[in-house]
């Protein structure tokens, strides 16, 4: 039995478990090195998640409360895909981000800004056939933290994906073009590789924006490809 | 033209409420076949210091050994309202709790049976990447023969062991790193 798995990743793409300059993770980090783990079926197959109920508002984070939240109105969109381009059809996104003044609706934030009653920053959409997926929300606040002096993350949105197998869970934060912070930021910089990390930067993105109403961004989210195999069902 | 993957970034500590709320704890309502089990996973950081703001993600064949999902193509029974997946965060004992049922083996690639597991995805803040293991049942008359098992050194293979408190609840302490630290695949 043969069958198709996915390619590991590009050393430097994801970021190391310690990462000194992110004060979590020198006692949040494992010391010894991962077991390299052949891909079985525990491995090819994952949540799916396709008869999850999505109600109508969820991937309008604007309209989810009794009246509009306060902020920059935005759209974020774009496609997941895999490494080879091809569309992850059907993807369950998930998402969660603070308020326009820099504030999570959760019990642990305790910076000192404004709740909005109208917002609690969750979403979900699921994504088309051709993976796309959009969002309407507003433009998160940066916020500090207490990693070192005057620390502040830059404004982000996180994402949560599962794509179509155990491998090829992920769990991300999309970041603003050019916005000043990112080069403060322990957590943006923990990935190694330059181009990979800018690519957790969305793209500003007129095409998407819609007249009169919200600017768009466009994040496209890229899950692992697969090693295709010799006895694949399409050739056996 | 082949695009770069996206990297990896931290959970954060924020996350509960939005992705906690939407899915089930219990995985197996009544008519699902099999053994109910409960398991109890407790996460711990490299000082051993409960962890109360991780998330664990669960996923199971179920008791025939079927995973439900497009690729496992085996002529195994299915259960409606089994798919095999849950997610809990920790309380503030660090403890994350899950009742499902006991899973059946599925194969290995080349060849043989693995014993029954279940795999498990942890995130927390201050951990940027997932971290995924599994969980064996102690006792279980097919860990010897375990392909997996075999891949880690002796010494190590115990931290994947649950094993079953006085009431039957199925306890595995995971520990992110310290002299009981447990093994973490690349998978």
């Amino acid at each position: 039995m043969t069958q198709e798995t996915y390619r590991r990743p590009a050393a430097g793409i994801h970021p190391p478990y310690r990462v000194d300059a992110y004060k979590s993770t020198p006692s949040r980090s494992p010391s010894e090195k991962l077991v390299v783990l052949p891909h079985s079926l525990s491995e090819i197959t994952g949540p799916l998640l396709a008869h999850e109920p999505l109600d109508a508002l969820e991937n309008d984070l604007t309209r989810q409360r009794t009246g509009p939240p306060l902020g920059e109105r935005i759209i974020v969109h774009g496609r997941v895909l895999d490494e080879d381009g091809r569309a992850v059809p059907d993807a369950l996104v998930e998402i969660w981000q603070c308020n326009a003044a820099g504030r999570y609706h959760h019990p642990g934030d305790q910076h000192d800004a404004p709740l909005d009653p109208n917002f609690y920053g969750g979403g979900r959409a699921r994504a088309d056939a051709e993976g796309r997926y959009a969002f309407t929300t507003i433009k998160p606040g940066a916020y500090p933290w207490g990693n070192h002096h005057n620390a502040w993350r830059p404004a982000h949105i996180h994402f949560s994906l599962f794509g179509p197998a155990f491998a090829t869970r992920l769990i991300t934060q999309m970041y603003f073009p050019d916005d000043p912070l990112l080069a403060l930021d322990p957590i943006y910089n923990s990935v190694p590789d330059v181009a990979a990390r800018k690519r957790l930067q969305a793209a500003f993105d007129i095409e998407g924006t819609r007249p009169n109403f919200a600017l768009g961004y466009r994040f496209d989210i890229v899950l692992r490809g697969r090693n295709a195999t010799p006895l694949d069902d399409e050739h056996a | 033209m082949p695009d770069g993957l996206t990297p990896s970034q931290t959970i954060g500590p924020f996350y509960w409420g939005t992705l906690v709320k939407a899915y089930e704890a219990d995985l197996a309502p009544p008519g699902v076949a099999g053994e109910r089990i409960a398991l109890a996973l407790t996460l711990h950081d490299v000082n051993g210091a409960v962890i109360p703001d991780g998330m664990f993600e669960i996923w199971q064949a179920n008791s025939h050994g079927r995973y439900a999902h497009p690729e496992d193509r085996r002529n195994l029974p299915l259960d409606a309202d089994f798919d095999g997946f849950g997610r809990a965060s920790t309380d503030t004992a660090g403890v994350a709790r899950f009742t499902t049922v006991r899973p059946g083996r599925v194969p290995w690639p080349e060849g043989g049976m693995q014993a029954p597991h279940i795999n498990i995805s942890i995130f927390a803040r201050g951990v940027l990447n997932r971290l995924a293991t599994r969980l064996y049942f102690e006792g279980d008359p097919a860990l010897p023969e375990d392909p997996v098992l075999k891949l880690i050194e002796p010494g190590r293979r115990a931290t994947l062991l649950a094993k079953p408190d006085a009431s039957g609840v199925w306890q595995l302490p995971i520990h992110i790193g310290g002299a009981r630290e447990t093994v973490f695949f690349d998978c």
